[in-house]
């Protein structure tokens, strides 16, 4: 997703409008100075007013961080991080923000500008002024750079026991939910880059749809990176507690600088017996320009947890965006006739990177589990699936179907398919499948000869390519996605 | 970021010494390449060790029993009692016979081998053919990221050494027997390495056969080099049976120069812990390769099967398909991958494992891998786990057919469409043969 | 007014045409015939604009513009249409998805206002009702899982839809039973009118039975040899092209 100058100035509105709640009015300092050690993390949660289990939670994750090292397994390539030079906490001043249109690349505004169609962020913080009395399709939670700054809709959601709010608000008014489930389904010593979020996470959403509750709107993040040299480390958990259903939307946006910034999440799902959460994610951070200079590093954990009979996780992801991307979103499917999906189309071109994929531990018993992965690689990008579908002694009559596809478009771009099958129960049926191929001239000239220019013929064409991921994203979201496609992959053909 | 090879992150070597104690003995090397690559090997292997499963080749196969015996060598001068052939009753042909790893010429003959073919041991090779040695010797298989590669290496004493000459067609399959015996109470390693070359247009069919004699625990650590010249064919057949107690390990690196064929068929059976490398380099525009196999395995056998097709040049085909039978507590691992390097255009590459399950504790990893640097290329590969079909057993069965020989029935079928990929019908019926073998113990 | 004036066109180094020339008024049916590999669905691609197909000598001028100078799309633009002997299948795309790209990309590169969803659809409706067309194969990707009369039948819908100023059709019998045939050649005929100009390209006379042309061209050995009116399908149908130094049965 990306944001135009008005959606800049709304943020800017709703940031100016929060602060009248008090919000982090007492803190002098708005950005921690650079460097990592436990006085940074002891900064981070005193400007949070944490209690005293959070910050030694988080010192526990520092301390195993330090003996931690970068995973090397990913096909990905980059200089080494310096962590002692990034800021970890920023907060926006009032003023804060990109200060004009100069700091947006004109490039940028015309891929904005390109997609031709209001942004949805837009509508949705434009929404928010005082758009509480209109119907509502969809309540955001914005995080701009470590904090976040609006929550829409949240009294219409509290009224059907639906809490929906930033994490640091999470962690005052709902202590006991949080330190019930924050952790424990990617625990504080999971992998380098989640350990380092526990340790430094600023905010996030939290989530909690109580028993038997249909969430009547799509819930939504929108995160943005805008301060220079800042690492955002946010953290999401949602909780759908038993019959429940929620659908929640992701998406990012980071404007350009030649530095590479980097973006540690976690995100955390339960879904207890008979809950679905859904899970949907357009990536579109900076890429980096066409050289590989700058972008984002999107070093990212999610991770569901099917912890209840008949729960339903079922992750939706669009990755466009990032210089670098290092993702699994993951079901860990305990409960009995768990279901878990991974649909995924990720695109890559000029010098972007992405090893991608998802985990699928099956526990329980007739256990299923669907993975469409639809990877689209251009210009001298990498792009590798990486995936584990493990079935444990347990998991009677479980099953999986995977289903891989790889689209190249060029001679100098790569697609990488690195499937890792582990069945320990004889009555598991899975099947893998996966496909390479290029987009063919016959297609080409078909297209051009109604009439259709060749850019606009790969994105059709790719978009044809992905539509089974496509259809899984909520629609206002699916439509933005499509443009996506097109866009991204401009410049690679012809 | 392309990788033929493997990293030796995850090794160990203080492993290595009681490995390479034993080849301490060992003759001088005739030739200086021969001492070269053995001191390259024991530098290497020395350096390294075994593998652990903290290396990424290895994740599904730890050599940790391995590690724990102290090996010693064999005289390899036992008497043997019978040789597996796949030629029907009463008929003889070219055929190389090796007990524990040393060549046994009292048992092998080349007779029968047109003009231009060289059939003979490692030794006599370095006697007699100083330059083909020089020439091939080490340039497919590399001691660098492999261990045992380096480990087999630091022996090279003994072997098999084939050359077919230009345009020269051998119809009768050459058939490589290697038995092994072993010591009683002792576990005894052999490094057999053999040098296989078809010049241009040259065909040749090869049948290697792998048994034990006895219950003796042994260790044989194969490597084979195998070069197949322009528009030359090589149909490569193996089948591995040895007992329970012995370990197998095996590593085929082939290059195809343009035009070429390498087909390669391994038949895994035998043997505590089995693990077959097969390298399929196209290294020349419109080459193929074919490489496939059944595993079939139980009690507490293991048995892994890993795989590279490597496409360097444009209109390469490969074509790969293994199906196994894992019962008891067995376990199999087949790790597949295809490599379609920057310019390889035009490649088609199709890959196939389906593993069967016959058993709550039996275990099947699978790692199909795909990595492509070209964009018009066709690949696939299609990965299945999963039991016997309950509705075929149940159609059976109502048709009055015991539970056991419907179960056999379906057994049979699902493997039997693997070795039709076998394209020589001697080896295939042969092969049929210890399938059934293996089927009749089941029961 | 299409005028083609000595057309050279190589493929793959090969000469292919070696100097067609034709005249093409609005309004007319032109059908050339003529043996395998006499070079007609090189024309029709060169035409189109197919990339690969080399034109080394000759000129066609369209409407007064220098055709060969345009990108293929720009081609579809000014209103060329080639109904494909072997229709593309393109996964995932739906048929309507497909039609309202391309019916906009025209229009815009026309400076016609876009169509928006609703009025799109109120024109595909009445052209699919026209040809008989099931709103279940719009909804289907293009092409995919076609039966072959299917997908000239999809053709046909699409030049409907695109009311070129010229339409060549390439083979558009090949591989249909006699009732495909007529259901195609009806919706042919029903867009034929007065403005626009046709090129039916065909091996056999019996798709001049149901879409029947002004005039007939022999196409043999990359050169028009002979010219007729429809009479000289008829004749061919008789002698095979064995009078233009081709035996048909090699």
């Amino acid at each position: 997703m990306a944001a135009q100058p008005e959606t800049i100035d709304q943020v800017r509105a709703v940031t100016e409008q929060k602060y009248k709640y008090g919000f982090t009015t007492d803190i002098e300092s708005d950005v921690a100075p650079k460097g990592l050690n436990e006085d940074i993390v002891r900064f981070i949660s005193a400007k949070k007013n944490e209690p005293e289990w959070l910050l030694e939670w988080r010192l526990r994750a520092f301390r195993v961080w330090q003996t931690m090292e970068e995973p090397q397994w990913a096909a990905v390539s980059f200089p080494p991080i310096d962590y002692q030079d990034a800021h970890y906490y920023a907060a926006p001043k009032q003023k804060v923000g990109p200060k004009s249109l100069d700091e947006v690349d004109p490039e940028l505004l015309a891929t904005y500008a390109k997609l031709g169609i209001p942004l949805r962020e837009q509508e949705i913080l434009a929404g928010v002024e005082g758009s509480e009395g209109k119907s509502p399709s969809i309540a955001v939670d914005a995080v701009f750079d470590s904090v976040s700054v609006a929550t829409t809709f949240k009294a219409k959601l509290e009224e059907m026991g639906i809490i929906f709010c930033a994490i640091s608000e999470a962690v005052q008014k709902h202590p006991d939910l949080v330190k019930k489930y924050l952790g424990s389904v990617v625990p504080y010593t999971d992998n380098f880059y989640a350990t380092l979020n526990c340790a430094v996470f600023t905010d996030g959403s939290f989530v909690y749809i109580p028993k038997g509750v249909r969430c009547p709107m799509e819930l939504s993040t929108y995160f943005r990176i805008n301060q220079a040299n800042t690492g955002q480390f946010e953290r999401t958990l949602i909780i759908a507690d038993a019959g429940s259903y929620v659908s929640y939307l992701e998406g990012c946006t980071a404007p350009q600088r030649d530095e590479n910034q980097l973006h540690a999440a976690v995100v955390e799902l339960v879904a207890m017996d008979d809950a679905t959460i859904k899970y949907s994610t357009v990536q579109n951070w900076y890429p980096g320009n066409a050289e590989g200079v700058g972008g984002i590093y999107n070093f990212v954990t999610k991770r569901g947890a099917c912890r209840g009979k008949n729960s339903k996780i079922s992750w939706t992801q669009v990755e466009t965006g990032s210089a670098i991307t290092w993702k699994y979103p993951s079901c860990i499917l305990q409960g009995d006739n768990s279901v878990g999906e991974f649909y995924s189309v990720a695109i890559t071109n000029n010098r972007q990177q992405a090893d991608t994929g998802t985990k699928m531990i099956h526990i329980g018993k007739n256990t299923r589990s669907t993975i469409v992965s639809k990877g689209i690689s251009a210009g001298k990008a990498q792009q590798t699936y990486r995936g584990l579908v493990k079935i444990l002694p347990k998991a009677e009559g479980a099953r999986n179907h995977t289903q891989c596809d790889s689209l190249l478009i060029g001679d100098a771009c790569g697609a990488h398919t690195v499937p890792y099958i582990e069945s320990r129960n004889r009555s598991a049926r899975i099947e893998h499948e996966a496909t390479t191929a290029k987009i063919s001239d016959d297609q080409l000239f078909y297209c051009r000869q109604r009439g259709i220019s060749e850019e606009d013929a790969v994105s059709l064409i790719v978009n044809g390519f992905c539509k089974e991921v496509l259809k899984e994203l909520p629609m206002e979201f699916a439509v933005e996605a499509q443009k996506l496609v097109g866009i991204s992959l401009e410049g690679s053909v012809g | 970021m392309t990788t033929t090879g493997y990293s030796t992150r995850g090794a160990d070597p203080t492993t290595a010494p009681a490995f390479l104690a034993p080849l301490d003995g060992q003759s001088t090397a005739v030739l200086p390449v021969v001492a070269e690559l053995r001191a390259q090997g024991r530098a290497r292997f020395a350096a390294v060790g075994l593998p652990t499963i903290k290396n990424e080749a290895w994740r599904y196969t730890n050599l940790r029993d391995l590690a724990k015996l102290a090996v010693t060598t064999a005289s390899g001068d036992a008497p043997i009692d019978r040789l597996p052939t796949v030629r029907a009753d009463g008929q003889n042909g070219p055929r190389l016979v090796f007990v524990d790893g040393r060549f046994r010429a009292d048992l092998s003959t080349a007779d029968g081998l047109p003009d231009g073919v060289l059939l003979t041991d490692f030794a006599s090779a370095c006697q007699n053919h100083s330059g083909l040695i020089a020439e091939h010797l080490g340039r497919l298989a590399s001691a660098e990221d492999r261990p045992l590669v380096a480990l087999n290496s630091a022996d090279l004493t003994d072997g098999v050494v084939l050359r077919v000459a230009t345009g020269v067609s051998v119809d009768a399959p050459i058939e490589l027997v290697f038995v092994s015996v072993g010591r009683d109470g002792a576990t005894t390693a052999s490094h057999p390495r053999a040098l296989i070359v078809l010049e241009a247009g040259a065909r040749a069919v090869l049948v290697e056969h792998h048994v034990s004699q006895g219950d003796n625990a042994t260790l044989s650590n194969h490597v084979a080099e195998i070069t197949v010249g322009e528009g030359a064919t090589l149909h490569h057949c193996k089948a591995q049976r040895e007992n329970a107690a012995s370990f197998h390990l095996s590593h085929i690196a082939a290059s195809v120069a343009a035009g070429g064929c390498y087909d390669n068929f391994i038949l895994t059976i035998g043997a505590r812990l089995s693990r077959n490398e097969v390298v399929s380099a196209l290294n020349g525009g419109d080459a193929r390769t074919h490489v496939s196999g059944g595993y079939m395995v139980r009690g507490n056998q293991h048995a892994d099967i890993s795989t590279i097709i490597d496409h360097a040049q444009p209109n390469g085909t490969s074509r790969e398909v293994y199906k196994g039978v894992i019962d008891d507590s067995a376990r199999a691992a087949f790790q597949g991958k295809i490599i379609v390097r920057p310019h390889a255009q035009k490649t088609d590459g199709h890959q196939l494992n389906r593993a069967l399950l016959l058993s709550d504790s039996a275990e099947i990893d699978a790692k199909p891998e795909l990595e492509i640097h070209a964009d018009d290329v066709k690949c696939s590969h299609g990965c299945t786990a999963g039991e016997l079909d309950d509705a075929a057993l149940f159609y059976l069965r109502a048709r009055g057919i015991d539970k056991e020989t419907a179960r056999g029935l379906l057994i049979g079928a699902f493997l039997s469409d693997v070795l039709d990929e076998i394209a020589e019908a001697p080896i295939r019926e042969a092969f049929q043969g210890f399938v059934a073998g293996w089927l009749e113990e089941q029961r | 007014m299409i005028e083609i004036k000595n057309l050279h066109a190589k493929v793959d180094g090969k000469d292919i045409l070696k100097g067609v020339d034709l005249t093409i008024r609005p309004g007319e049916v032109h059908a050339i015939m003529g043996p395998n590999g006499a070079g007609k669905s090189t024309l029709s691609y060169v035409l189109a604009g197919r990339e690969g197909y080399e034109v080394t000598d000759g000129s066609v001028t369209y409407y007064g513009k220098d055709l060969l100078a345009l990108e293929p799309e720009e081609r579809a633009a000014e209103g060329v249409f080639l109904a494909f002997q072997y229709p593309v299948e393109i996964p995932g795309v739906a048929n309507t998805t497909f039609l309202k790209t391309a019916i906009n990309a025209m229009r815009k590169h026309r400076g016609e206002k876009e169509l928006d969803a609703m009025q799109f659809l109120k024109i595909l409706r009445e052209k699919t009702k026209a040809l008989g067309m099931s709103d279940d194969m719009l909804k289907r990707a293009v092409n995919v899982g076609f039966s072959g009369g299917e997908k000239k039948r999809n053709e046909t819908l699409q030049m409907a839809i695109l009311e070129p100023k010229f339409a060549i059709l390439d083979e558009t019998d090949s591989g249909l039973d006699i009732d495909a045939l007529k259901i195609v050649a009806e919706g042919v005929n029903a867009l034929r009118s007065p403005e626009r100009s046709m090129l039916v390209i065909t091996h056999y006379q019996r798709l001049l039975d149901y879409i029947v042309p002004d005039f007939v061209h022999v196409l043999a050995a990359g050169r028009i040899v002979k010219s007729g009116g429809k009479e000289l399908a008829l004749e061919l149908e008789k002698n095979g092209y064995r009078d233009f130094g081709v035996d048909e049965a090699a």
